[in-house]
């Protein structure tokens, strides 16, 4: 007999959480002493552990995930309420907006190796294509600047098909090396090559949007001005949910069903008459160019681009949010994005340690909890449907 | 062009073709016996080299000048301490992983590797500058030419070549060998015949491990400088050496490790662009290898494959 009340949380208890979340995000941006950071983040450890031992966090979850839509609206309502929090902030906005790229840019590695099992050891450098295009087609041509950020994610989806040969022929460790070898050629090539600035980089013109120059800051009456990052964690933002909805929708699909297929056994796959090589190419492009597009904004918020932040470690760093993420789910995307972006930039008296530090954790998180923050749950095609 | 001129070329590249060639080895070894990647493995290479260059330091306190004296210890502490270490990363970090995908793994090791490297950096005494290495082998040269063999790279060469040969040796005509190379066969076989798994894992880790020491301290006499970041570049270097050679092959591993030298010096030297593209160009013919020989040019020999 199935139990006609819905399981877990109610309306409530979901808002209730995101509430709680959002004011310890804010609360974590806005301390600036270290010993108050620490406190805070062991408060936070303490209270998600309290919050699984008694089962909270199991029933929001549930709740969450039974109400898909309004998790979407509350996600966005609580960056909205953050980022008019700090609209002056300049630096924590642009951590913010920097998460937001992060996790649009892990989006297309959770989709080549996340669900179809393709390794991708050089997102990085397809996130630089993307910065590089814009760099080059802002300074150089009247391309507008939306346009930019598409063909970034093209150019990065037509580099990538340089490698799709030796990717589809190779797999397991000889496809690593394949990305590998890829990024470090990228790097070098960059820092070498006088034509894209060499080491010393490139600038990149800000983003204007049909006349709107998101480098200005807002003026909004008298005495109210917003920063120029909250131009780009909007359009971050706005771009984070088309590619979310793309990425979520494509899982759900009977493509994302054949993507699955081929990770988990692709002989068992190609039997039931999947196309391998099809699939790979299809998830290993998609991948690369939202790695692009995300890349594209990214530059043009900056203002200038150089080698140095695209190597190989950088796209380690990537493929580590995926994994602490929990391979394969995209929430998990957003919640370690936020840790690894975050937490090294607000705990700065550790400054120094912060790599050797970051390493450690990801080390422990593979010995005790392989399997990522938040595992991928079993896929629901239809979000709040209930078996009869 | 000049004869000698080619002449040093061909020394130059096979100065760097041995030392990724031991590096790639240890890749090989790892491997085989576990069909793991340890990543950290360029930056064990590292520590090898600032524990040799401690070494060399703390004997030069002691007031001892024998070069014979000052070159051996150097190496063997350096390589008793690294296959210490290169155990205790088997014991510690790989073997509790083997259930998991091997992306942990090799992710594990990358990130040990990293950990290995800032603690370089930030707990060897101003370990973020690079700190000279000593010149511990005559530093005689010949002069033929524009060619200029020196004597310290000569006996580099051999000692590698021996070292090399020698672990060739130990793993085809010994009885530890047998069990290396049993385990890597069939783990399961291998431990019905008695063979302690877990033993021989840590014995083969702790052997590349002193490889990779060996090449760094290598590495240090040939540039007479070391720094902290210099393992990361070896170590993938050696890793796509042993790949493109065929994983699990010892002879693969060091084909492997000469080839990406070669492809460094032909692109630095023979090629119309600038010397500087010298690794793009190597890394691009090594994407072609693979995309031409997926499985890398000694084939592994795959018997699942459908």
């Amino acid at each position: 007999m199935n139990d006609p009340r819905p399981r877990g949380g109610g309306l409530i208890a979901c808002i209730v959480a995101t509430i709680a979340v959002t004011a310890y995000v804010i609360a974590l941006l806005v301390v600036e002493s270290q010993i108050g950071i620490l406190i805070l983040l062991a408060g936070g450890v303490a209270a998600v552990l309290a919050a699984a031992r008694f089962g909270v966090l199991a029933r929001v979850g549930e709740g969450l995930a039974r109400r898909e839509n309004t998790l979407h609206l509350l996600a966005v309502v609580g960056v909205v309420v953050a980022t008019a929090f700090f609209h002056e902030d300049h630096f924590i906005l642009l951590m913010m907006a920097t998460v937001i790229l992060y996790v649009l840019a892990t989006l297309g590695l959770n989709v080549q190796f996340g669900f179809t099992g393709v390794l991708n050891f050089a997102g990085a450098s397809f996130f630089g294509v993307g910065c590089y295009t814009a760099a080059v087609l802002s300074m150089h041509t009247a391309v507008p600047h939306i346009l930019v950020l598409l063909i970034g994610g093209l150019m990065a989806a037509l580099i990538g098909s340089i490698l799709l040969l030796p990717v589809l022929r190779t797999r397991g460790h000889y496809a690593a090396v394949v990305t590998i070898a890829f990024a470090l050629l990228f790097k070098t090539f960059l820092e070498v090559n006088d034509v894209l600035g060499g080491p010393q980089g490139l600038r990149v013109a800000g983003m204007n949007l049909f006349g709107w120059e998101f480098n200005d800051n807002i003026q909004i009456g008298e005495n109210l001005e917003l920063s120029f990052y909250v131009n780009y964690i909007v359009l971050g933002l706005i771009l984070l949910g088309l590619a979310f909805a793309f990425v979520r929708r494509l899982e759900r699909s009977w493509i994302g069903l054949n993507l699955d297929a081929i990770r988990l056994d692709d002989t068992a796959a190609a039997c039931f008459g999947l196309n391998i090589a099809r699939w790979k190419i299809t998830a290993f492009t998609i991948g690369n160019f939202l790695t692009g597009v995300a890349g594209g904004l990214y530059a043009m918020m900056l203002g200038f681009i150089a080698p140095t932040n695209f190597t190989f470690g950088d796209s380690l760093i990537l493929v580590s949010i995926v994994l602490l993420g929990g391979i394969g789910n995209v929430w998990g995307l957003v919640v370690a994005t936020t840790i690894v972006i975050i937490l090294p930039e607000k705990l700065q008296a550790i400054q120094e340690y912060r790599f050797l530090l970051y390493g450690a954790m990801v080390i422990l998180m593979l010995l005790f909890r392989p399997e990522g923050l938040l595992p991928r749950p079993l896929r629901r095609y239809f979000p709040g449907w209930q078996p009869r | 062009m000049d004869v000698g001129y080619l002449a040093q070329y061909v020394m130059n590249g096979l100065m760097l073709g041995m030392m990724y060639a031991l590096v790639a080895v240890g890749f090989t070894l790892f491997f085989g016996v576990l069909d793991v990647i340890k990543f950290s493995h360029g930056d064990v290479l590292t520590v090898g080299a600032f524990a040799g260059l401690a070494t060399y330091l703390g004997l030069d306190l002691l007031g001892i000048s024998s070069p014979v004296v000052l070159v051996l210890c150097v190496l063997s502490v350096s390589a008793l301490c690294m296959a210490l270490l290169g155990a205790l990363i088997a014991r510690y970090l790989v073997l509790p992983l083997r259930s998991a995908p091997p992306l942990n793994t090799l992710l594990i090791t990358l990130m040990l590797g990293t950990v290995l490297r800032e603690s370089v950096r930030l707990f060897y005494p101003q370990g973020a500058n690079p700190k000279p290495f000593p010149a511990l082998l005559p530093t005689d040269s010949v002069t033929m030419g524009n060619f200029n063999l020196r004597l310290d790279n000569v006996m580099m060469l051999f000692a590698g070549t021996i070292v090399i040969v020698g672990v060739h040796l130990l793993l085809t005509r010994t009885k530890l060998g047998l069990a290396i190379r049993a385990v890597a066969q069939d783990e399961e076989t291998a431990k019905t015949m008695g063979i302690n798994f877990k033993l021989i894992v840590l014995i083969t880790f702790g052997l590349g491990s002193a490889l990779a020491a060996f090449a760094g301290i290598m590495n240090g006499l040939y540039y007479n400088e070391i720094n902290f970041g210099m393992g990361l570049l070896l170590g993938v270097i050696g890793f796509s050496s042993a790949i493109v050679g065929g994983l699990g092959n010892i002879y693969g591993a060091i084909l492997g490790g000469f080839l990406f030298a070669a492809l460094q010096t032909v692109g630095a030297v023979a090629m119309p662009f600038a010397s500087a593209y010298k690794d793009v160009f190597a890394f691009g013919v090594i994407i072609l290898i693979m995309a031409w020989r997926p499985t890398g040019l000694i084939r592994e020999k795959v018997s699942e494959r459908v």
